[in-house]
């Protein structure tokens, strides 16, 4: 596959971009080499994706100076167009799911994590391939006092029309911040 | 680093020498008791604060030193001591929590919570460049903080300072 995508540029190098990509493509496949089942590779990188968060959270928060944020809506939007445009270079659009506010969707339209992705294969049809993404927000979030549950709502990968993450805030917790990052 | 001043000055291979005063470094145990008493004052302050929402202790002010403490909003601080006449440290505490986050955080091998020690080239550039010469008597120590449920740690800073 590497040499594959050398020739397909002209042998230009690989950017930092595209080996990260890659690099998470093989820690996927090395996840489904090491667990046989679905459910147990999504665990894996929730669980990974917050060790990222926990620490994320603090890099975002210095370098992009931004204020507390004041309601979930507020924190939603940051999510989106602050940290995902920071560290994927992404904006996903967010809109609110349900009547008490506390409910969010980020919808992406275009996910660099799945460059390279085809499709899954067959036998790993639950497979979440950017569950990291999922444990890094909740990480993030729960350092800065917001508890949340963050899943895949809908996945292109698994022939939805687009991905879809869900933010659901659990209750505030007594803590005066508010921040969150991706 | 632990020579005899006077030894070091009566030998004429190390001359020219520049000398610097400085105040008194804190011993690890001194800094200890200073992070968990100022961790416990500040949450007191924040609660007794006649403001909603108060961020806390920002500013310490006596005759002698200033010390001046950033909260981040995930709960660490950032704790200053300096000269009263010390101009800048806003900017140095929001510098230090970028080298935080690049040298720390993102080290997979440190344990969140844990004291930080950094023996790296890199890191030693950059505090060169926060601990510029140009101040008169610059910070005599810098201390971070974790606040969170336990119980703090600290940054020994003495690393950073032994080599200044």
């Amino acid at each position: 596959a590497m040499e594959v995508i050398w020739q397909g540029r002209e042998g230009r190098k690989l950017s930092s971009r595209e080996l990260f990509v890659l690099t998470y493509g093989a820690l996927v496949a090395q996840l489904c080499k090491d667990y046989e089942k679905d459910e147990d590779v999504n665990t894996c990188l929730d669980r990974m994706g917050y060790g990222i968060g926990i620490r994320l959270i603090d890099d975002f928060l210095a370098r992009s100076a931004v204020k507390k944020c004041r309601s979930y809506s507020e924190t939603a939007d940051m999510i989106a167009q602050v940290a995902f445009k920071m560290y994927l270079g992404v904006t996903p659009s967010v809109s609110c799911s349900s009547a008490a506010g506390n409910e969010f969707s980020l919808i992406l339209d275009k996910n660099p994590l799945v460059d390279f992705v085809e499709e899954l294969p067959a036998e790993r049809a639950s497979l979440c391939y950017c569950n990291l993404l999922c444990g890094v927000i909740r990480g993030a979030l729960e350092m800065v006092h917001l508890a949340a549950e963050v899943t895949f709502l809908q996945d292109r990968l698994k022939g939805d029309a687009v991905t879809e993450i869900g933010i659901t805030f659990l209750r505030k917790a007594e803590d005066r911040k508010h921040k969150r990052n991706k | 680093d632990g020579k005899d001043v006077l030894e070091f000055l009566g030998n004429p291979a190390n001359y020219p020498v520049s000398i610097r005063f400085g105040r008194h470094r804190l011993s690890s145990n001194e800094k200890l008791m200073l992070a968990s008493m100022f961790h416990s004052l500040f949450a007191i302050g924040s609660q007794l604060s006649p403001e909603v929402g108060s961020s806390g202790i920002e500013m310490l002010e006596t005759d002698t030193f200033k010390l001046h403490c950033f909260q981040t909003l995930t709960g660490i601080k950032f704790v200053v001591l300096a000269d009263p006449r010390q101009a800048g440290i806003d900017s140095l505490l929001r510098k230090i929590y970028e080298i935080y986050s690049d040298f720390a955080l993102k080290n997979p091998f440190y344990s969140l919570e844990m004291p930080i020690r950094s023996n790296k080239c890199s890191f030693k550039r950059w505090m060169a460049l926060c601990f510029q010469p140009s101040w008169e008597s610059g910070p005599s120590w810098c201390g971070c903080s974790a606040g969170r449920r336990k119980p703090p740690r600290l940054w020994p800073s003495c690393s950073a300072w032994q080599w200044y």
